[in-house]
């Protein structure tokens, strides 16, 4: 039991997360025929909060509370790992990766994030412009105007052979190779590393 | 199509529509919750919530996202292939049935607009429920600008090519 624990205690490999994850589409099939998809919930969110007569969020929000619960899970899941299955040790980042971002000014490769970025104190400042609000903001109206994210594109369109999720899915990528190799330099002098 | 009926206002596609016949209340929806938790807990323990393994992702500096990605396609791919070649059922007896998802230019522009965020915050929405989960709180700022984005992609909807 003890080894078990410790097991668990460990970063999970791929090839043990991946087809974890990849339950997830039957589990909710299964469960109640839903489809598997995550951005859906910001939707949802503005469409119980927000929905000033705007005509895409007139629906019955209602109707998909399944789809808050979800991710209320998925936050409550980081809570619990964090609590109890939490690895002690520093996050290993690939030796050409961590070469590269200590080019742009990262100093900080012990956690899941790096602490030169993602603190309150960095809110009010540049770095909190680009990475907190900017970034947000990009996830938040692209996933919506692609009709959805990593889950529901990448994972369940992909799984359920669509080809306008495997086009979204290369968009993904491209986006995020630009953002990295050609944006991302800029971005880091710019806010002062 | 029930999405029709659901959204009679705006039919625009839904990724994760209810497709559920039977109304859904209380007890139920916690299984919801339940699967949540489960896939919050792989999303640490993976470290796929990690800023780090998308910039490793998109450094080609190492393959284990591709290997999460790529193997949850794969196991999502082979299960619903079994749900439809065999006709399962919910467990509440209801023929599954799984929307088509039609071309759209959004997909191409929203999609490549996504990337940007995902490489920027290390993050899609859903690592970033797990982040602030997990105790980085400053994350519910990224993700209140998130829904702020969508928000105002909804505002201008008819607007943007589509």
């Amino acid at each position: 039991m003890e080894q078990l624990i410790e097991w668990i205690k460990q970063p999970w490999p791929w090839y043990v997360a991946g087809p974890l994850i990849g339950l997830t589409v039957p589990a909710l099939l299964l469960i109640g025929n839903k489809s598997f998809g995550i951005s859906s919930s910001l939707r949802h969110a503005c469409a119980a909060c927000i929905p000033a007569k705007i005509p895409f969020f007139q629906y019955d929000w209602k109707k998909e509370l399944w789809n808050i619960l979800f991710v209320v899970g998925i936050f409550l899941g980081g809570v619990i790992a964090a609590l109890f299955l939490s690895n002690p040790a520093a996050v290993v980042v690939a030796e050409s990766t961590q070469q590269d971002l200590a080019q742009l000014g990262i100093t900080d490769f012990n956690s899941l994030l790096p602490a030169d970025i993602f603190s309150w104190s960095n809110l009010f400042t540049l770095k909190g412009l680009f990475f907190f609000v900017i970034g947000g903001f990009l996830i938040g109206f692209g996933t919506r105007y692609a009709g959805g994210c990593t889950s529901g594109h990448a994972i369940m369109g992909i799984s359920n052979l669509q080809w306008p999720s495997m086009l979204a899915t290369v968009f993904f990528m491209i986006g995020g190779f630009v953002m990295t190799h050609l944006i991302l330099p800029f971005i880091m002098a710019l806010v002062g590393f | 199509m029930e999405v029709k009926e659901k959204i009679p206002a705006n039919p625009v596609e839904c990724e994760a529509p209810n497709m559920g016949k039977s109304g859904e209340s209380g007890w139920k929806l916690l299984r919801y919750l339940i699967v949540g938790v489960l896939f919050g807990i792989v999303f640490v323990k993976a470290e796929v919530i990690s800023w780090f393994r998308i910039q490793e992702m998109f450094r080609l500096q190492s393959f284990f996202m591709y290997g999460v990605i790529g193997s949850a396609i794969l196991v999502g791919m082979v299960s619903i292939q079994l749900i439809k070649k065999f006709g399962v059922k919910t467990i509440s007896g209801e023929p599954i049935k799984i929307a088509d998802k039609e071309f759209r230019k959004g997909q191409v522009i929203g999609g490549f607009i996504f990337g940007l965020g995902w490489a920027l915050t290390g993050a899609c929405p859903g690592p970033l429920f797990a982040q602030i989960g997990f105790g980085y709180s400053v994350i519910v700022v990224t993700l209140l600008s998130a829904i702020a984005g969508t928000w105002v992609y909804g505002k201008f909807a008819d607007k943007l090519p589509n």
